[in-house]
């Protein structure tokens, strides 16, 4: 306690004192709880998705021999792969699940042993084989085609067996073959390559990302050559070129708005210009990549044009007067300089635009597609819609398979950012 | 598709084969002249070579649109290229001589194409204007616009038949926007001090090793595609909040205007703290060291000198955060829902301006129905809101940065 009886240290400013102090220690609470929340919320909001999706990238797969029967497939002999493709392969799956389990004799047993396996990706399956190979028919195969969404679940322990029947989609019959098939190494769980290479589906066990990852890479493609090179141009421009005048800075304002308008305003701005009055098609990676490619151009000006506002003016100029053009001075020193900043800038930009998805459902391009496509011009969809289509489906595979689309989406939006930073810090330049 | 992409392919190679052709007669012509004498010519043989090329280029070019428009076979369109572009690089090598400047023409043409850079980005806006503006004057053709704006009723399913009741379509837009409104506030009052604090705490009080960790966690949370917020706000936020309700004994829709504007607020915040670090860290060093020199604690110099210094640029980001709220789809589309309901109380589903846009314009449509063209009238009026909510910020904040240069 101090002694002394001056104002600053009489019992009642002392008093003062430790109530600012403890005012202090408030306010660097509350910093550290702000912060506090926005990192649980990230842990959240990354917990729920990996914890949720991770299992998407297993699957059960059954193993089976299917007699390709010749007098089910292909009666007329003739082995006409045209012909071949209309046959029946429901039936020569069922065949062959009948045949694993004799004592199915039931119709409603049997048609449950049948949901057992993924009743649309097998007989495809084997529809593909023979249709590429014609004298397979009258062969024996084996084969492994995915289980329903329903077993998988079953066994990843998301459908709980203490459930009574009726509350449960899968019935005790099922479980006892499904336990049969695993006891017998039948039923086996495998890396889920098709989450990769497969189109989107109706069945949550063949649904992948392959056709919207084909589609987002070529949106992508679109984007990048539109944004980057007029990007750069226009920022070049107004750097060095610009004359100081009203109608420059409406430009500039005009470019500091455009990076701040919703992005779905640019959605709708394709579906009127591209779509309905140019006629585009819709739904296609062409128009996408020019929507997203005028979403992402503000941000690669303003990126380019911070980049080059700090190269020191010394560099022009000791080009300018040794003799260069202007012209000459700015791309063969000034812009190298630069270069780097710009290339970190332009794929940050680009992997915005990667993310992007509100103008997208605009021009269509939230659409069923089970094709990859072969071009910008054909129907596509990219991974952010993909995953806003899954996102509507309650049912847990299909809960799965978004996590597992929105694991793939960040971890690529990881790699282009970290690569993005990497090359900032190898090659940008301090001055 | 893939004609047009044959065709700028060959347009490409004609430019370059006209610029090897005219630098190779430039070089020769100087070689030809003595050693030495390349000092004299007032373009390098490279630029006549780029002269060459871009009228080769661009009349190619040229033939290609024309070709393209008129619907001349892929043949024919070729021909007549490749016959413009050796017309063209043929005058062009024809005056490549000592005096001729194809270095100024050069660097002309490349400066207008930098002008035609920048105006695509005005021309952008034109076109948002124009296209949001025709539709809207359509809708408002057959919808009043004062019924639009004033109106409490929004159902716009226009009957499908005559006879059908309650299907009439209602576009009162009130509703639509109270619910875009209660949202973002919600996310704005969890988003502004939280991020304030955050910006606070990284440039006032953290050291250099807490910075380095919590700066890209933050950064993180911004990456985030926005359909990742709107699936976590539904599957996680939703129920969450419900289950909370629940044991509290009310009840609330998974969909409600409290799940979007959390979820929203959280995916603002690294949008907030990072604009806000910028204007606390314009405040000069000195302003702060003279509240320390009276005695004040840090959190009265952040509170009264700092915080006070900084207030219109931090009104100035905050105004921004609004516009971006308002503006954000993807994750009022997966959580709101789409019910208009004309409500305040934030635990009851409403809608927004993007939900709308959306739910009116994806899937199949006619052209001329009202029901399309509302989606118009209400994006024109989101992209007026955002327009004049950015202006003011912009200039806010400029006035602000000029203060303290």
């Amino acid at each position: 306690m101090p002694t002394s009886d001056s104002i600053h240290a009489s019992e009642f400013a002392l008093k003062r004192l430790k109530k600012r102090h403890a005012k202090e220690r408030r306010f660097k609470a509350f910093g550290l709880l702000a912060i506090g929340i926005a990192v649980m919320a990230l842990f959240w909001l990354l917990s729920t998705v990996l914890g949720n999706g991770l299992n998407a990238f297993i699957q059960h797969d059954m193993t089976m021999d299917v007699e390709l029967t010749e007098s089910v497939l292909d009666p007329s002999g003739v082995r006409d792969p045209d012909e071949l493709r209309k046959s029946n392969y429901r039936r020569i799956i069922q065949n062959s699940l009948y045949e694993r389990f004799p004592d199915v004799t039931d119709r409603k047993a049997k048609r449950q042993l049948f949901d057992v396996i993924s009743s649309s990706g097998a007989p495809n399956l084997i529809r593909q084989m023979v249709y590429n190979n014609p004298d397979l028919v009258g062969q024996t195969l084996t084969i492994r085609v995915p289980t329903s969404d329903d077993v998988d679940q079953l066994l990843k322990g998301n459908i709980s067996r203490d459930v009574s029947e009726d509350r449960r989609k899968i019935s005790d019959q099922q479980i006892t073959w499904v336990d049969a098939l695993v006891e017998t190494g039948e039923i086996k769980s495998r890396f889920n390559t098709g989450f990769f290479t497969n189109t989107d589906s109706r069945d949550a066990e063949l649904a992948g990302i392959g056709g919207s990852f084909i589609g987002s890479l070529m949106t992508l493609l679109v984007t990048a050559c539109l944004a980057i090179p007029i990007g750069i141009g226009a920022a070049i421009w107004l750097d060095e070129f610009a004359p100081k005048n009203r109608f420059v800075d409406f430009i500039e304002i005009n470019i500091n708005n455009l990076a701040a308008v919703p992005s779905i305003i640019f959605g709708v701005l394709g579906l009127a210009i591209f779509i309905n009055f140019i006629g585009m098609p819709r739904s296609a990676p062409i128009v996408g990549g020019l929507v997203l490619g005028l979403r992402a151009l503000p941000t690669v000006i303003i990126a380019t044009r911070a980049t080059l506002m700090a190269v020191p003016q010394s560099i022009r100029d000791g080009a300018l007067s040794i003799g260069a053009s202007h012209i000459q001075a700015v791309f063969h020193h000034k812009v190298p300089q630069a270069g780097p900043g710009i290339l970190t800038g332009s794929i940050i930009a680009m992997a915005q635009a990667l993310g992007e998805t509100a103008p997208l459902l605009m021009i269509g391009m939230v659409n069923f597609n089970t094709e990859i496509p072969n071009g910008i011009t054909d129907s596509a969809t990219v991974l952010p819609v993909q995953i806003f289509m899954w996102a509507g489906n309650a049912e847990r595979a299909w809960v799965e398979k978004t996590s597992a689309g929105i694991i793939v989406l960040l971890l690529v939006l990881l790699l282009i950012n970290g690569f993005a930073i990497w090359l900032r810090n190898r090659l940008e330049k301090r001055w | 598709m893939n004609t047009v992409l044959i065709l700028a392919l060959v347009v490409a190679a004609l430019t370059a084969a006209s610029f090897v052709f005219a630098r190779r007669k430039a070089r020769a012509q100087i070689a030809s002249i003595g050693k030495g004498a390349g000092l004299g010519f007032h373009s390098q043989p490279g630029y006549h070579g780029w002269f060459s090329g871009i009228i080769s280029g661009l009349g190619a070019f040229l033939v290609m649109i024309a070709g393209l428009l008129t619907g001349l076979g892929l043949p024919i369109t070729l021909m007549a290229m490749l016959v413009v572009a050796v017309i063209g690089s043929f005058l062009a090598s024809g005056r490549i001589q000592k005096d001729f400047r194809a270095r100024t023409y050069v660097e002309y043409f490349i400066k207008t194409l930098l002008v035609v850079c920048s105006l695509i980005a005005v021309f952008t806006t034109i076109g948002i204007v124009l296209s949001l503006l025709f539709e809207s004057l359509r809708f408002f053709e057959e919808v009043p616009f004062l019924d639009f704006i004033t109106g409490t009723q929004w159902s716009p399913q226009t009957a499908m038949r005559e006879d059908q009741v309650g299907q009439s379509g209602a576009f009162g837009a009130v509703p639509v926007f109270t619910g875009t409104f209660l949202i973002m506030a919600i996310a704005i009052a969890v988003s502004a001090p939280i991020g304030l604090m955050i910006a606070i705490y990284l440039s006032e009080y953290a050291g250099h090793r807490t910075r380095k960790i919590v700066k890209p966690v933050i950064e993180i949370l911004a990456g985030v595609p926005t359909v990742v917020y709107g699936f976590f706000a539904l599957l996680t936020v939703g129920p969450a909040i419900r289950a909370l309700a629940e044991t509290m004994g009310y009840s609330v829709p998974t969909q409600s205007a409290i799940t979007a504007g959390l979820v929203m607020g959280i995916m603002i915040i690294p949008f907030v703290s990072s604009l806000s670090d910028d204007v606390i860290n314009a405040v000069p060093q000195t302003m702060r060291d003279g509240s320390y020199a009276l005695g004040a604690t840090k959190s009265e110099t952040m509170t009264k000198v700092v915080f006070a210094g900084a207030l219109p640029g931090i009104i100035g980001a905050l105004l921004l955060a609004v516009s971006r709220a308002i503006g954000e789809t993807m994750i009022v589309v997966l959580a709101a829902g789409r019910a208009a309901n004309l409500t305040g109380n934030p635990f009851e589903a409403v809608t927004t301006v993007t939900v709308q846009i959306v739910a009116l314009l994806t899937g199949d449509q006619e052209f001329d129905s009202a029901k399309t063209l509302a989606a118009f009238a209400l994006g024109l009026m989101l992209f007026i809101i955002t327009l004049v909510l950015n202006f003011i910020a912009l200039i806010i904040v400029r006035r602000y940065r000029a203060r303290y240069d």
